[in-house]
């Protein structure tokens, strides 16, 4: 695949919102050692809303005006930081992309890095804030390495990055999120929203493989 | 940990619904949101409040006279949503813009500012005034780090004064945010809390310790030590609040014990009658003192002071009278 139209990206949307929903136990643990345990619930709540939308859409629109609608969907109904945040993963950078009816691996690596900086002006979190900017921020910067290699290679090499950043955040104290009051006690334990992250990535590199 | 619920994701749902059912006569839901709203609003700027839930009375039960026209409610421990926000928010609008207060976390920052946003779109002028009086959070110099504790009392209390008085967005937005700026609290706490459903405590204390300036959701203090006698916690706290403050001689506050959820109301009082004595040493008018137990955090033991400076502005909107189920003025 070279490029993806507003039915693929649909799709692709819909294929992540379903592999959160699967991992939602695993989220859950994840949380309830160092959060307060509702990131899992969080999550598939604004999956199952960013389901409802792109399943009873009248017609395709754009691929941008797709991740709009996806994130706004889970934005407008999750709460919490989360809700903005991985809202804003989805919605942030494509409402900054000039429309066009279909997406290259260079405009998915360009939509994303606007997520990234969005997120981190409104978030304020940095790399090993024990955030998932720890994931997003490899991911991101993988993409943008691998961007002339095609839509699969990039996002492969994306979620790769991103499970290695959550790996890392078992090595940071908690300077922002969920952890943040936890300090140095975090240490040792990975970071939910880092998780999400690479869910959402890897499922990205999977549906594309899948169409191959 | 027991507690007395039904389905663990229904918890906001069933306890707005159960508080509707008492005042049925004065507040009503916001359609097909977690919101609460005075059934009639007046003519004037809305004035809306927010934040988890988990903390009641506050926000839900802060709406009524002269006090907040609507509070939009998240899940427990977690921020509305900005949709919930807006929709809580045009609920009780009247043409003349949207005054918001909420406690400054990251969430709560994050969603509010989004709805504001969009209710900018739409043309509805908003302002935010964010809470940050918990001086243990953050030093002085970055003031704007500070959580919001039992303070939000006091903003809230003049934010509903400011706009039932009828004045216009700016300048009850310009009172209530020298309210904000005119408060400060610490607390101590002794024992975590639970969130409904789960199993463990989200954060906990050693049986015989005790934390100054820890959060109302498990967040660091400055300092862990042995239990203490009641008047030597209040010595502590009041020291802090008014080495902060600059609050002395000539000045005159008004005063907040709150309790966190299962802390008694006798050892809220046992508090209460050191602070007093150590206001008067200090030579320190009081103008009104509370002792309640009016933002929670479930059955977590502790308590905070609170310290409100009063100048003649902020004195006349804080004896104008209120109403809500939970708090009242009727001097």
């Amino acid at each position: 695949m070279e490029t993806l139209n507003g039915k693929d990206i649909r799709e692709l949307l819909i294929y992540i919102a379903g592999k959160i929903i699967e991992n939602k136990d695993y989220l859950t643990e994840l949380d309830s050692a160092i959060g307060d345990g509702d990131h899992g619930i969080g999550m598939v709540v604004g999956m199952e809303n960013v389901l409802e939308a792109l399943n009873n859409l009248d017609k395709i629109p754009d691929p941008c005006t797709i991740f709009v609608l996806a994130g706004r969907s889970m934005l407008m109904s999750m709460g919490g930081a989360s809700g903005v945040i991985f809202g804003s993963l989805f919605m942030a950078g494509a409402k900054a992309m000039v429309p066009r009816q279909e997406l290259d691996a260079a405009d998915l690596a360009e939509l994303f890095q606007r997520s990234l900086e969005a997120m981190q002006t409104r978030g304020g979190a940095q790399l090993g804030d024990k955030t998932m900017v720890d994931a997003l921020a490899p991911a991101v910067d993988a993409m943008r390495k691998n961007s002339e290699s095609g839509i699969h290679k990039m996002l492969e090499a994306a979620a790769e990055a991103a499970y290695e950043g959550l790996e890392m955040t078992k090595s940071y104290h908690a300077k922002q999120g969920r952890a943040k009051s936890l300090g140095e006690r975090s240490l040792g334990h990975r970071d939910a929203g880092a998780a999400s992250t690479w869910i959402i990535f890897r499922s990205m590199a999977e549906w594309v493989k899948h169409q191959c | 940990m027991k507690k007395i619920i039904n389905d663990p994701k229904e918890v906001v749902n069933e306890t707005l619904d159960g508080f509707i059912a008492a005042y049925a006569d004065r507040f009503e839901r916001v359609e097909a949101i977690k919101g609460i709203k005075i059934k009639e609003p007046k003519d004037k700027v809305a004035f809306v409040i927010g934040g988890g839930s988990g903390h009641e009375p506050m926000f839900a039960m802060f709406v009524g006279d002269n006090l907040a026209d609507a509070a939009a409610c998240g899940n427990i421990f977690a921020s509305p949503d900005p949709n919930t926000i807006i929709k809580t928010a045009l609920s009780v609008e009247r043409g003349k813009g949207v005054l918001f207060v909420y406690g400054n976390y990251s969430g709560d920052n994050l969603n509010f500012e989004l709805a504001v946003e969009m209710l900018e779109d739409m043309g509805i002028p908003s302002r935010t005034v964010r809470v940050w009086d918990d001086v243990a959070s953050a030093p002085e110099d970055r003031k704007t780090d500070r959580r919001g504790i039992a303070g939000d009392v006091f903003v809230i209390k003049i934010g509903g004064a400011a706009t039932g008085a009828g004045l216009s967005l700016e300048e009850a937005y310009r009172i209530t945010a020298k309210a904000r700026d005119h408060t400060y609290s610490i607390g101590v706490a002794l024992a975590g809390a639970t969130i409904p459903g789960e199993k463990k405590p989200s954060f906990t204390l050693p049986e015989d310790e005790i934390e100054f300036g820890m959060g109302v959701h498990g967040e660091p203090g400055i300092k862990r030590v042995r239990l203490q006698s009641a008047d030597k916690i209040v010595d502590t706290l009041v020291e802090k609040i008014l080495q902060d403050s600059g609050i002395g001689v000539q000045d005159k506050v008004c005063t907040l014990v709150n309790g966190l959820g299962s802390t008694t109301l006798a050892e809220l009082y046992i508090m209460n009658r050191r602070l007093d004595l150590l206001l008067q040493q200090k030579g320190i008018a009081v103008h009104d003192m509370e002792v309640n137990s009016y933002i929670t955090c479930q059955e977590m033991a502790g308590a905070s002071i609170t310290l409100f400076k009063l100048d003649d502005e902020l004195q006349k909107y804080f004896d104008m009278p209120c109403w809500s189920p939970y708090y009242s003025n009727h001097r």
